[in-house]
């Protein structure tokens, strides 16, 4: 692959009438590379993905996916490329093993070359293979795409939000899956709305109306973080955040479960915040420095934006 | 003494051979938000249309708000308010026009619509938007709005089906800001969610695995019961090894 890059994407803007649901997107993926394509509902994920796999046309710009060009080169993308969409689109009233074979076929392969690739995760359904898609659990019906998926061996994997609506212990469960995928050589590309799921990948792109608020590792986008960030405890959450947003001293305050994180203007002293809150009747409130998570870089990026 | 507004004792629901709610039995107290948390196919969906009187159990007893799912599901259906994720608003009527729908619905009078619109829109601040089709709206927009509607005739209960999926981080905090503050007045909010950190965010969370409630209790609680550091743990321990 040229320059060890599976996908460039070079100033690509995708505009609906006046609505622009992409602006100016540039950045590379490498061979192999785990990729997360990370925002909120509307920010643009879908039309990217759709973009990248040939489905759609962008306004202006161009990419380069697995060495071809996504709009002269489309029908070899299409052979080389996995693509799992965020709706599950297999045929209902199809079986587990006629979907499958149906995508072998399509492709030109079969179940069986290929077998090995997919062994680790159509095993699992493979009980159920004479069962309608239709009639399959949530679970299944996305180890049945992921399958699909993947029949024809390809270079580079896109997931559209495969864990979006998906409980905490299978969204884990599916990324150990998508790991192990990984290993095998395939670049995957994969959109989530969940922040957490950052972490799991090699580098990820933050997205937000349409632009690219950073791309970097996890690690480097925590790193960006320029305040330092403190985590307040307190019995009653409704009415410290209230506290605190009337505080001259905060800069930014938002909750995270149980605790709030903060940042405060330069020049504040902590323990006139911690005096603060025992006035204010928060009397066990704990106060500490943290490490910011994605999530608190993602609103961070958004704030700075706006 | 916390008074109860949501009464299960033995609430059962089978689809032919299949238990979807196996036995459950909770109370939820009024103010409070009650967080509902479990697997997918773990019975949430069934539990929750039992408790808006959508569905009849097979057994139990179930009181809500006052009233019997059995008998009186049309009197619970005028005292609670519903919003799920995936369908809450109409997309093609105006934001004014899905406010006074929802008024008319629940019977509310012009007069009344007309002055609790005027105060809503100005809430939120979509003056300049009202007249717009909530299809243009922002999702997170959206959101907010329907949780206004769906609190619009002042029920006792509201219940939310994973009001924040999709939402950007900044507007899901802002919409669990109105929750906290509909909740300090004294309405009472059962949630479902698939974010384990707004969990923590709930006065106390049940957390079902298949068809059954394996634990009830504040988020602190669960935390120390069961040696974790947050609630995505206490999550994990409870669906992975029961």
């Amino acid at each position: 692959m040229q320059s060890g890059k599976s996908i460039i994407i070079e100033n690509i803007s995708k505009h609906y009438g006046s609505v622009k649901a992409l602006e100016n997107i540039n950045f590379s993926v490498d061979n192999g590379e785990m990729f997360g394509l990370i925002g909120p509902d509307g920010a643009g994920k879908t039309s990217l993905i759709r973009i990248l796999t040939s489905l759609l046309l962008p306004t202006s710009g161009n990419a380069i996916v697995n060495g071809y060009d996504i709009v002269k080169d489309y029908k070899k993308i299409r052979k080389t490329i996995g693509y799992m969409p965020g709706k599950f689109s297999l045929y209902y009233d199809l079986t587990v093993e006629e979907n499958l074979n149906f995508f072998a076929t399509v492709f030109g392969t079969t179940i069986k070359e290929n077998y090995d690739l997919i062994k680790d995760i159509y095993s699992q359904i493979e009980p159920f293979k004479d069962r309608q898609a239709g009639k399959l659990s949530g679970g299944m019906k996305q180890k049945l795409a992921l399958s699909c998926a993947m029949i024809h061996k390809p270079d580079v994997l896109f997931l559209d939000e495969p864990t979006t609506g998906v409980d905490a212990v299978s969204r884990k469960e599916f990324w150990l899956m998508l790991k192990k995928i990984k290993n095998k050589g395939i670049t995957i590309f994969v959109s989530t709305p969940y922040m957490d799921e950052a972490e799991l990948c090699d580098r990820v792109a933050l997205i937000q109306d349409g632009t690219i608020l950073t791309v970097d590792t996890p690690v480097n986008v925590v790193k960006s973080f320029d305040n330092p960030l403190y985590s307040i405890y307190s019995d009653n959450i409704y009415y410290l955040l209230k506290d605190l947003r009337a505080l001259s001293a905060t800069k930014s305050v938002f909750a995270f479960g149980q605790s709030v994180h903060i940042t405060f203007n330069n020049g504040t002293n902590i323990e006139d915040v911690n005096k603060y809150l025992k006035d204010t009747g928060h009397s066990n409130s704990n106060t500490k420095i943290i490490t910011p998570c994605i999530e608190d870089c993602f609103m961070q990026l958004m704030s700075v934006k706006s | 003494m916390k008074e109860t507004i949501i009464t299960v004792r033995n609430l059962s629901k089978k689809f032919g051979d299949f238990i979807a709610n196996d036995d459950l039995s909770f109370d939820v107290y009024k103010g409070e938000i009650f967080g509902f948390l479990g697997a997918n196919g773990a019975g949430k969906t069934t539990a929750m249309r039992v408790l808006c009187g959508l569905s009849k159990p097979t057994s139990g007893d179930i009181n809500i708000a006052g009233f019997d799912v059995y008998s009186q599901t049309e009197l619970i259906k005028t005292n609670i308010g519903y919003m799920s994720q995936k369908f809450s608003l109409y997309e093609d009527l105006t934001i004014d026009e899905n406010i006074s729908f929802y008024g008319g619905i629940y019977k509310l009078s012009n007069k009344e619509i007309k002055e609790k619109k005027e105060l809503l829109i100005n809430k939120l601040q979509l003056n300049a938007v009202r007249k717009k089709l909530v299809r243009e709206l922002p999702l997170g927009w959206r959101q907010k709005l329907a949780f206004s509607v769906a609190i619009f005739h002042e029920p006792k209960i509201v219940f939310l089906d994973e009001p924040t999926g999709g939402v950007d981080p900044i507007t899901r905090r802002q919409f669990w800001d109105m929750i906290y503050e509909e909740s300090d007045k004294g309405l009472t909010v059962f949630v479902t969610t698939h974010y384990m950190d707004e969990a923590e965010y709930c006065n106390r969370v049940s957390i079902m695995v298949d068809g059954k409630i394996a634990a009830l209790d504040t988020p602190v609680n669960l935390m120390q019961t069961y040696n974790a550091k947050n609630m995505d743990e206490v999550f994990l321990k409870i669906v992975r090894f029961s």
